[in-house]
């Protein structure tokens, strides 16, 4: 999107406009149509549906029972210890992901954007873990790195402490940690590559200046490198949270949504396939849908505002 | 990220401090990608060797794991689930392409009014979360009987994937020059004619990676594949589940079948790793 979109539109424009018939707008308008059609169908329905049947008291097991009761779902939803607990679940475990990969994406794109032998294949190294299937590096963590008896860390603990090393029951005794864990380690490559991205549009001449006047490297990382990263640290943040609020695969495989560790998503699901509470789990998803919509809201200004940089600049 | 020659990392500075940061750099992708080598080695160690504590580096290797996971041994196979997963991912790429082609070319080479709020309408729908209408659509497939249906998934993924795609085909078609649309316009080629013969071959590294995202994110999905199918249309993350709780000896098993299962992303992801952060992050960041 450069300069050459404006010009497009001014020579496409005269053209179309000079038989100023409604066909020709649908005409233009038609490509569209069936993507949107879709979309709505698809994404949109089901929603106001899920909004309906929220305010239905409504087990599936006792469909001649059903009827209206206005807020009485989303009290229940916020006076239940268990779903409440949901709620505080899903905001700590979000928040926790997504700050410490983050920084872990941070400190990794820095090192990637010097030159060095090898670059190319440890950016592919640290890539990986994110291309393995959810569900796949849940099960990694769980029963190949937590195990208690034969797992990784604490066949690495023998190692190093003999026979009298620590042999904690990690995913036991620290449930949240443990899923928090698996999905740093999965995310974090996701924020290296914004990161980094972020820093190679860098302006490489501002920085010759800046080291020309002989600011050093931590001044350039404070007066240059952060401010120019700013939008895209929100951008991971956002993006990031986005996907985290609605993880579900490592909280069902790691541990079932047990100890503890039920985010909104799985509780939802929980809520309604197991216990067909089907009014209440409709509560519960219009709740995760509130707290995208805000997240959502910052999160589309972000890439607007670097949308319409690159529409109108470049 | 084209830019690795002309990186904004400053000259290059020699000497100790340079190596020193190398060498973490180097640590650092050794220590992220431990967990997978790790779990690669074991897929080829015995189960006796894989569940040893402290870990057996040396043990002798052998295939038995992946014989055992291919049903070759008895036990249940996993092609089916892998079929599926194949039949969800393609056919939902290739569908979410077929709409997402005109789609961005009306967002793009010729925009109609407003696009810009046609395109960020697409974008808000990414962030309506899957739950959102997992119930209606649960109820819907199955008064429609579609439940245990791998089309349901076909559709679903497509809804899933349509704004990534848009977003991505918009930024790779705004880049077609237009002189040569319009020229085959007055050669009086059709939409359809212009879209597939003259638009898509200058496009096709950017449809390229588009659909290899596409096809990332519709094999890893769980949470349909999990409430909407059963016994006949279960997917490969699905089939993983299967392995949640332990079943004595099987670590050696459950690395082999999480490899396996994972090597269609590994390879797409590897394939289309320039263009991942552009997908990933719906186009905002190039």
């Amino acid at each position: 999107m450069t300069a050459t979109t404006t010009a497009r539109v001014a020579a496409v424009q005269p053209r179309t406009a000079r038989p100023p018939s409604r066909l020709r707008a649908w005409a233009t308008r038609a490509p569209l149509l069936p993507a949107l059609i879709f979309m709505i169908a698809v994404t949109q329905l089901p929603f106001v549906a899920t909004l309906v049947i929220s305010f239905l008291d409504w087990n599936a097991l006792y469909p001649k029972e059903r009827h209206f009761t206005g807020f009485g779902n989303y009290s229940q939803v916020l006076s239940t210890p268990e779903l409440r607990k949901s709620v505080w679940t899903t905001i700590l475990l979000t928040v926790t992901v997504v700050l410490v990969s983050l920084l872990l994406g941070l400190l990794l794109a820095l090192l990637l954007d010097r030159r060095f032998r090898g670059r190319a294949a440890v950016r592919t190294m640290l890539i990986a873990p994110f291309l393995l299937v959810p569900v796949a590096s849940a099960l990694l963590w769980k029963h190949v790195l937590f195990n208690p008896e034969y797992g990784l860390f604490n066949g690495v603990l023998h190692w190093i402490g003999g026979d009298g090393a620590p042999q904690p029951d990690w995913i036991s005794q620290m449930p949240l940690a443990a899923v928090e864990a698996s999905l740093v380690w999965q995310w974090t490559p996701f924020m290296m590559l914004i990161l980094l991205a972020g820093l190679q549009s860098r302006d490489p001449q501002l920085i010759e200046a800046a080291r020309m006047d002989g600011a050093g490297d931590w001044q350039v990382f404070v007066h240059i490198t952060l401010p120019h990263l700013r939008r895209y640290l929100e951008l991971g943040v956002l993006l990031g949270s986005i996907y985290i609020v609605q993880n579900f695969d490592a909280v069902f495989t790691i541990t079932s949504g047990g100890l503890g560790t039920a985010n909104l998503p799985y509780t939802v699901y929980q809520t309604f396939y197991q216990a067909h509470e089907n009014g209440l789990a409709s509560a519960a998803g219009v709740l995760v849908v509130i707290g995208s919509i805000v997240i959502a809201t910052f999160a589309l200004r972000v890439v607007s505002s670097l949308f319409r940089e690159e529409v109108s600049g470049a | 990220m084209s830019g690795i020659a002309t990186a904004a990392g400053g000259p290059r500075r020699p000497g100790w401090k340079g190596t020193g940061l190398g060498l973490v750099a180097w640590l650092a992708g050794i220590v992220f990608v431990l967990p997978i080598a790790w779990m690669a080695l074991t897929s080829f160690h015995s189960e006796a060797d894989a569940a040893t504590n402290p870990p057996s580096l040396t043990a002798s290797l052998t295939f038995a794991s992946y014989r055992e996971f291919f049903g070759l041994d008895g036990g249940a196979s996993p092609w089916p689930a892998l079929i599926n997963s194949t039949t969800a991912s393609v056919a939902s790429t290739v569908l979410t392409l077929l709409l997402a082609l005109p789609a961005a070319y009306a967002l793009s080479v010729r925009p109609v009014k407003k696009w810009t709020d046609v395109l960020f309408f697409f974008l808000s729908t990414k962030m309506l979360p899957a739950v959102a209408g997992l119930l209606p659509i649960y109820l819907f497939a199955k008064n429609a009987g579609l439940l245990d249906n791998i089309w349901a998934l076909v559709v679903l993924y497509t809804a899933m994937n349509l704004p990534i795609a848009v977003w991505m085909m918009q930024s790779f078609l705004s880049e077609v020059p237009v002189a040569i649309i319009e020229a085959a316009q007055i050669d009086g080629a059709r939409l359809p004619t212009v879209l597939g013969r003259v638009v898509a071959p200058i496009a096709l590294p950017g449809i390229a990676a588009t659909a290899l995202i596409c096809f990332i994110f519709s094999w890893n999905e769980l949470l349909f594949a999990r409430v909407l199918t059963g016994v006949v249309a279960e997917t490969a993350p699905v089939f993983l589940t299967g392995f949640i709780t332990s079943q004595g000896l099987f670590l050696a098993k459950v690395c082999a079948a999480s490899l396996v299962i994972s090597l269609p992303v590994l390879a797409a992801g590897f394939a289309a790793q320039d263009k991942l952060v552009q997908g990933l992050s719906l186009g905002a960041v190039k």
